[in-house]
């Protein structure tokens, strides 16, 4: 029983990772309705920035804060130098785009940096949470930190023109533009946040997993299941679905017989896409119907 | 019959006395492609991009040494042309790598190629071409088998020894300790585990408690430090690559876990794996290793690590001096010079090969004192020594002597 | 009599040779004639490019004629190398059986993954997908398993020679056979295409609730075209085990479906010969990267990526309509 607890708890500190994760995910979703490849390796990019700045002397909140800034505006400016050449290209190409951008992106990085892991500080300290050792103050902060992010873009895209207009340019680009919304900029500005997301996901991973050029790989894989699980609409639903995949996986490993660890994943995996057949829109999703 | 005048008989007949009075010169001299008066053709594959790019940093240390031994006129002579190949760590690629080298840029030997699964693609390829696959830069313990494929050939501590010298240490210091394992689901993970069973013998079964795989695309291996914890073990057996050995470093000391930890030397940098996961945390970890660490202060005026400082600072500025795979890489292709020195004017690929196996108690000199270099037609395992060490807080000290876990025969 | 024939007006015979046809026999020309020409190295590599190009070839059934996204065609090919690996290994069996063994298998395994696949759409599909290419090397590497696949060890293959004593290496013998396998399956992939069949396809691609409203019974074409998808891509692993002589785990990453994913897209979504060109991209692009620059061969070989995507939006394919329509155009105003 108590091991059982232990999973559990270790698992939601895990899952705060991926529920932060999830919602660059999601951002990157609601502003282009496709995925990004590169979103890890982006959020990746930015955290070795922090780092940077961090050896040259900066005090954290400001590298912190700096990061963020920058991460944004390299965010907006990939999108319109990048992407917007191949706007009107078929989705697939898009997503070669990705990959193309994962492949410099990551390579970049260790070039620059190269790959043995450094260390990155947290501004919560390493002291047990509650007296229990299983969760310290940085996964606590950690998983504050994601459900303030959270709580600002439930509020961004319920009530605020900007996120509507997000939202409008992302579904229906052609309808979206007859209102006189600015299709390109929305898009831009929606990669913008999204970097700005993973930038503060990157940076509170890192103290935990330590940071590397290869750092993100598996922890994007493990976010876009959570948010895939959670509902691609749902930021709520994607930190309640990274959360629930940091314990599944956790459970999984410890507790299937003979193939458990070997096979977490794709049983993780597995049990997401179950719940997928069974409803399609994700746990807190939406599904668009279509009408003939 | 025209054109054979007398004139012209006489002109070929003093040029075949020509060629037979400087065959006996010539004959001293012998070449196999990638071998020639001017240079010596050396192959490698080494992962610089994929998921096992960190380890690059050692095909580029080659290439910096070999740079430098150029710059000092070469070997006996000759320029080395040192040509590595990125494969990804994809076994595919490093078929076609290595064909590539052999083939069209026609290398002498492939060098330190890098990884089991692509050194085990290639294996049968450079054995039947009769190529040398010298060095291989695995300690998988499947190497070193002269019967079989004469032509691949190991260099460093095979991790089934390793395993077998901690075996050693607990069987003498320990015997009643519950073992967990915390491995990397593969070759190299596995490896390990095998030669600490195996060096246990019968009491492996009731010593070993726990053995907990993590595969590289993990983000942590903290639910298997809390599964290990949980299992009761208090002597931990932790074969990890140096990001998650740091991190189960961490994770032991934030758990509130302390077992006699036992640290497989792929990842003993003090500088890459201990500093950090916290220098405190890493306190009284057990290791061995077989070359001198770049930091340990107690190696400072060591002639052998000066001299590996300064090439460092001339030839690779940009490399990373905490990360032993810098020194690694130097010491192995210190010892590929050895050899191809050893061969003289003899460059055949059946020479470097002889050469090889036939090195007797050698000493580079960045190996800790007492591990030497042996080989011979039978023995394809070069160094089989390594000193245990423990991380006082700072820095590693030797414990005990120079210990050997010699793996018979084939794998 | 001379009068009558000149009265009759003038029958243009249609043209035996259209510029793609003398492009088709010129191509199948130069790919008999190289082996005999080139270095037995750019054969094996060559070798390679058809074996990726049939691999392809599915996926582009799948995802260009069928628009059911795949990010998991990896697991097919893997499928395939180790039926042909497990086959040659531990049964003795001839090569040349192997490829009708992998397709089999990976027909059914297609199919049966297409069952659930029915109810997952784009972004669901590809989660689905992609859980298939991760779950594919750990099931390979799991212990209970490792005295079939060899475990993390993997399984090294011998090499056929030429049969009936040709006077062919290993290498060119291999070539051949591949270069035949690899013509039947495009010759039957283009049939399948223009057939009733290729146009149910395409209308679920298209648009699936017309189709469906028009009477193709969309459920059983979907987990058709993912069986025969599968099968073509478990074909193109056999071969390549056999022309690589290794299967290991490592060889089936998640980077080989995206790799086969790249392929498509530069070689033409929905264009049959594109896959030919993504092969070319996918064995030769990484080497002309580490060429430019080995340090930063990662991001010369995205750069070169996002040039083509620039050039040629929509693959070769794309780049090859546009020309043809073009030169439509030229012929019809001169």
């Amino acid at each position: 029983m108590e091991l059982l607890l232990q999973q559990i708890v270790a698992g939601l500190a895990t899952g705060g990772i991926y529920a932060c994760m999830a919602l660059a995910i999601v951002m990157i979703y609601q502003a282009i309705d496709h995925l990004n490849f590169a979103q890890g390796e982006m959020a990746m990019f930015s955290t070795f920035i922090a780092w940077q700045l961090l050896q040259w002397g900066l005090p954290y909140w400001a590298a912190f804060v700096l990061t963020i800034g920058i991460s944004f505006v390299a965010g907006l400016l990939i999108e319109r130098i990048v992407f917007k050449p191949i706007h009107d290209a078929p989705v697939l190409s898009h997503v070669v785009v990705f990959i193309a951008l994962f492949a410099i992106i990551n390579s970049a990085a260790g070039f620059i940096w190269d790959f043995t892991i450094k260390p990155l500080p947290t501004p919560f300290g390493t002291s047990p949470l509650f007296g229990s050792t299983l969760i310290g103050a940085h996964q606590g902060g950690m998983i504050a930190v994601t459900l303030l992010v959270l709580v600002f873009l439930y509020v961004f895209f319920r009530y605020t023109s900007v996120g509507l207009a997000m939202r409008a340019a992302a579904g229906n680009p052609e309808s979206a533009r007859l209102v006189g919304i600015r299709v390109g900029w929305m898009i831009a500005l929606g990669w913008g946040m999204a970097a700005a997301i993973g930038a503060i996901a990157g940076m509170l991973i890192a103290p935990v997993v330590f940071l590397d050029p290869n750092m993100m790989l598996g922890i994007l894989l493990y976010g876009f299941a959570a948010a895939v699980l959670g509902g691609l609409n749902s930021p709520g639903g994607a930190v309640v679905g990274g959360f629930t995949v940091g314990i599944m996986e956790n459970l999984v490993g410890t507790y299937v017989p003979y193939v458990g660890s070997d096979l977490k994943l794709p049983i993780a995996l597995v049990i997401i896409v179950t719940v997928l057949v069974v409803k399609p829109g994700g746990l807190f999703g939406r599904v668009s119907v279509q009408r003939v | 019959m025209d054109g054979f005048t007398p004139r012209r008989r006489l002109v070929l007949a003093a040029a075949f006395a020509l060629a037979f009075a400087a065959t006996p010169a010539a004959a001293q001299k012998k070449y196999d492609p990638g071998a020639s008066d001017a240079e010596i053709k050396i192959g490698n594959i080494n992962p610089y991009s994929g998921p096992a790019s960190a380890y690059g940093l050692i095909g580029k240390t080659i290439g910096a040494y070999f740079n430098k031994v150029n710059a000092e006129g070469g070997i006996n002579g000759r320029k080395i042309n040192y040509i590595s190949y990125d494969d990804g760590y994809s076994p595919p690629k490093a078929v076609e790598q290595a064909r590539k080298l052999v083939e069209s840029d026609e290398v002498l030997l492939i060098f330190q190629s890098l990884g089991t699964p692509s050194n085990t693609a290639i294996q049968k390829y450079m054995n039947a071409k009769k190529v040398p696959q010298l060095f291989v830069a695995t300690g998988a313990t499947k190497w070193g088998d002269p019967k079989n494929f004469p032509w691949t050939m190991g260099w460093q501590p095979t991790y089934q020894s390793e395993g077998r010298i901690y075996a050693k240490f607990l069987l003498a210091n320990h015997l009643n300790g519950k073992i967990g394992i915390l491995y990397q689901n593969d070759d190299y993970g596995k490896d390990y585990v095998k030669g600490l069973k195996d060096g246990l013998g019968d009491k492996a079964k009731s010593m070993v408690v726990a053995e907990v795989p993590y595969e590289p695309a993990d983000p942590t291996v903290d639910s298997q430090m809390v599964r290990l914890k949980a299992s009761g073990a208090d002597v931990f057996f932790n074969v990890t690559t140096p990001k998650f050995a740091a991190q189960a470093i961490k994770k032991a000391a934030e758990i509130g876990w302390q077992p006699v930890h036992l640290l497989n030397n792929v990842s003993q940098s003090v500088g890459s794996v201990l500093k950090p996961a916290g220098l405190e945390n890493a306190k009284g970890i057990y290791s061995s290793y077989y070359l001198k660490d770049s930091n340990d202060p107690q190696w400072q005026d060591d002639p052998a690590m000066k001299e590996w400082r300064a090439f460092m600072d001339k030839y690779f500025p940009d490399g990373d001096k905490t990360s032993s795979f810098t020194t690694y890489g130097y010491a192995v292709a210190q010892t590929l010079v050895e050899v191809l020195k050893q061969c003289g004017d003899n460059l055949t690929r059946e020479n470097v090969m002889k050469q090889a196996a036939n090195m007797k108690d050698l000493q580079i000199g960045l190996l800790l004192p007492g591990v030497k270099i042996t080989t011979s037609a039978t023995d394809y395992y070069p160094i089989e020594q390594m000193q245990m060490q423990r991380f006082n807080g700072e820095r590693w000290e030797s414990i005990g002597d120079v210990m050997s876990g010699e793996v018979g025969g084939s794998g | 009599m001379e009068a009558q024939a000149e009265a009759l007006p003038a029958v243009r015979a249609r043209p035996a040779l259209t510029p793609a046809r003398a492009i088709l026999i010129g191509g199948i020309a130069l790919a008999l004639v190289l082996p005999f020409l080139a270095k037995s190295f750019l054969v094996f590599q060559l070798n390679l490019v058809l074996v990726y190009a049939i691999a392809i070839c599915g996926l582009n059934l799948l995802t260009g004629f069928n628009g059911q996204f795949s990010l998991g065609h990896g697991a097919f090919y893997a499928i395939g190398a180790y039926t042909a690996a497990i086959l040659m290994e531990h049964g003795g069996v001839s090569y040349v059986w192997t490829l009708p063994a992998a397709g089999l298998i990976c027909f059914i395994a297609g199919f049966l993954f297409g069952l659930p696949a029915l109810r997952l759409e784009a972004i669901y599909l590809a989660l689905a997908t992609f859980a298939l290419a991760i779950a594919t090397p750990q099931i390979l590497k799991l212990s209970p398993l490792e005295h079939w696949t060899g475990g993390v060890q993997g399984i090294v293959i011998l090499k056929p020679d030429a049969p009936f004593g040709l006077p062919l290496s290993q290498d060119q013998w291999l070539y051949f056979f591949t270069l035949a396998v690899a013509l039947l399956m495009f010759w039957a992939a283009h049939n399948l295409v223009h057939s009733r069949t290729g146009r149910a396809m395409m209308a679920i691609r298209d648009n699936r609730i017309a189709a469906r409203s028009m009477g193709v019974n969309t459920a059983l074409y979907k987990t058709l075209t993912f069986g025969v998808s599968a099968l073509y891509t478990g074909v193109a692993g056999a071969l390549g085990a056999i022309v690589v002589q290794f299967v290991a785990p490592d060889s089936f990453t998640f980077s080989l479906s995206i790799a086969l994913l790249v392929g498509l897209v530069v070689g033409g979504v929905g264009w049959i010969p594109g896959a030919l060109f993504g092969g070319l991209f996918v064995l030769f692009v990484p080497n002309i990267a580490e060429h430019i620059s080995k340090g930063l061969s990662g991001a010369a070989y995205g750069a070169i990526l996002i040039l083509l995507i620039y050039l040629m939006p929509s693959g070769a394919g794309g780049f090859f309509r546009l020309l043809a329509t073009r030169a439509a155009k030229w012929r019809r105003r001169s």
